[in-house]
């Protein structure tokens, strides 16, 4: 009933671009009906100006570009992933490279135009750094804010709140206070007892330790 | 006659608080006496921090920011979510709630376009299809509060289903509005298409070429008014667009003008589509009967552990999404509304990215608005369809 890509067509297209670029192709596998390719972050415009006019590919729009965390890995805590939509033949690629905060990633301007805010994008959500970009500037944050919001050790209540001020009458930005102390609540395995520290129970130990002594 | 005259352009800032921006815009635009050389436009004034909170909740509460996105095509890009975690889990969707989410995305898209086509004429100096319009849009609200219980935020697809089934009458009077909302959009059609006006506020603006609209990522009306007859819908059906019949309209120049029309006869197939759904919609269960994804009926929680325990972990611990990465894409009123989602097998997701039609044709303004007067910036900011809870997210 629901559409399925063409899995047989994908995985032709895994070998072909595994195929056209041995060396810059990490990994090119087809999972859960969708395609993965893997790539080297320097070779990034060759490969998406190759899927873009290559006759059996034509994935001629970028649907979307993001950053992807992930701060646990030894290096190269980003990932930078490309959706392309080929409209002739009806199939989407996901084109995926890794890259660190000092690490610049090629600008696929070039290639796609529309690159440009979504890269501007990753840029102020994670830090990535776009080399060659003409316009490389913060998008969504307010203006002349720091840090890096998605990232996942910035936290979810930020670190500056705003508020008009009546006294000065501008608006003022001052260091976040939370009204209740924050809270995230770790439903993840209730049966097996809770791993670590309760709030409110890190005197227990010391309780415990000065009735015994 | 003085001889030194000195040539200057101007940079003028236009929004954010502008009837004409639809939102939040702000743009700043450099101008060479009333021609427009460069539009910047500056977004992130209603950014929110929509996929920073998904990271923070479990998948279920996450459905309601879907509606607050764009918030006049709500149905549709919770569909979209709801469809990556869907794929991921690998539940089975009954047949009812498959025609329910059909026509409900059809209901929002009219209201979509309702909003659209008629602010837009508002832009361009007619203010009656507005009035009119907006009557319409009213009734398509009503259906929602009707199925969902709120007008516009309405929170109700669900992994393996909907929230709950159709109140009975709500097909018949749906079908007995679907008449009088043909004849409107005709009366509307005789106020703008063939207007003089209108037409020469939107003939031949901001046209983009096919090529132009792909390299530019378009998507929806925006693409199909350039003659690309591309629709989510008809090439990588979801729901049970596989089974009604309907026509993909397609424009020829790419213009504003084109943009209007293909929307108006979308709104006339998107009626046909739900006429069939009303005639086709088996009886039946809305939701699948997989407890880890569909918490028990209330009755059974009383009798059986086993209900309880479900209801329980479903309402605490939430849904686990098998680890894995999905994007999935409907066809929204505005354009292809994705959905990338990471799970790592935890009850939240990792990274939920929300790729939103209104940003990426908002980005080519300044391509389209080159060599233009002010005055068609605003005609094309009002045929690109932008709504800033999506653009910002």
């Amino acid at each position: 009933m629901v559409w399925h890509p063409d899995v047989g067509a994908l995985g032709d297209l895994a070998e072909a671009i595994t195929t056209a670029f041995p060396d810059d192709v990490v990994r090119a596998e087809v999972v859960r009906d969708e395609l993965n390719v893997d790539v080297q972050a320097a070779s990034i415009r060759r490969i998406l100006s190759w899927l873009r006019d290559e006759p059996s590919a034509l994935f001629q729009e970028l649907m979307d570009l993001c950053g992807v965390d992930y701060p646990d890995r030894p290096q190269a805590r980003f990932d930078v992933v490309y959706h392309l939509l080929s409209v002739k033949h009806n199939q989407r690629v996901r084109v995926r490279l890794a890259t660190d905060e000092d690490t610049p990633v090629p600008s696929v301007t070039g290639v796609f135009p529309t690159a440009g805010w979504f890269e501007r994008e990753a840029w102020d959500m994670y830090g990535v750094l776009f080399a060659e970009h003409d316009d490389l500037r913060r998008l969504l944050t307010d203006y002349g804010f720091e840090g890096h919001p998605l990232r996942k050790d910035f936290p979810l209540t930020g670190y500056v709140e705003v508020r008009y001020d009546e006294e000065q009458k501008r608006v003022v930005y001052e260091p976040v206070q939370l009204q209740q102390d924050w809270r995230t609540f770790d439903f993840l395995s209730p049966w097996e007892g809770a791993q670590g520290v309760l709030p409110g129970d890190e005197k227990a130990d010391d309780a415990a330790a000065s009735k015994s002594g | 006659m003085p001889t030194d005259v000195e040539m200057r352009s101007f940079t003028m800032n236009f929004g954010p608080q502008h009837p004409a921006a639809h939102g939040v815009l702000r743009l700043v635009l450099e101008l060479d006496g009333e021609v427009v050389d460069r539009a910047d436009p500056h977004i992130g004034l209603l950014h929110r921090g929509t996929e920073k909170l998904i990271e923070y909740r479990p998948y279920i509460q996450s459905i309601p920011y879907f509606d607050r996105l764009d918030y006049t095509s709500m149905l549709c890009q919770e569909h979209s979510y709801i469809l990556a975690m869907e794929r991921l889990l690998g539940v089975e969707v009954p047949e009812r709630a498959l025609w329910i989410r059909t026509f409900m995305d059809e209901i929002t898209r009219i209201g979509n376009h309702l909003l659209n086509i008629t602010t837009m004429a508002l832009d361009c100096g007619a203010m009656t299809p507005m009035l009119w319009g907006f009557e319409h849009r009213e009734k398509t609200m009503e259906f929602y509060e009707r199925l969902t219980g709120a007008r516009m935020h309405a929170n109700y697809y669900r992994p393996g289903g909907v929230n709950r089934d159709m109140p009975p009458d709500l097909a018949d009077d749906i079908r007995a509005w679907t008449d009088e909302f043909l004849k409107f959009v005709d009366d509307m059609e005789g106020l703008l298409t063939e207007n003089r006006i209108f037409k020469q506020r939107t003939v031949d603006i901001g046209r983009m070429s096919t090529d132009d609209a792909l390299h530019w990522g378009f998507s929806g009306p925006m693409l199909r008014a350039t003659g690309m007859p591309w629709d989510l819908r008809k090439a990588q059906p979801y729901a049970k667009y596989e089974q009604v019949e309907f026509d993909v309209p397609v424009g020829s120049n790419g213009d504003c003008y084109d943009r209007y029309l293909v929307r108006v006869e979308e709104m006339r197939q998107s009626v046909h589509i739900i006429r069939q759904c009303l005639d086709k919609m088996p009886p039946g269960p809305v939701r699948t009967d997989d407890k880890k994804v569909t918490p028990p009926p209330r009755a059974e929680m009383k009798r059986s552990m086993e209900a309880l325990i479900h209801h329980f972990k479903l309402y605490t611990e939430g849904v686990h999404v098998p680890a894995g990465e999905c994007y999935a894409a409907v066809e929204s009123g505005k354009g292809e509304f994705g959905v990338y989602l990471v799970s790592d097998g935890t009850n939240r997701p990792y990274r939920c990215k929300i790729r939103s039609p209104g940003y990426v044709h908002l980005q080519a303004l300044d391509y389209m608005g080159q060599g233009h007067q002010l005055a068609d910036i605003v005609a094309i900011i009002g045929s690109l369809d932008v709504v800033f809870g999506e653009v910002d997210r």
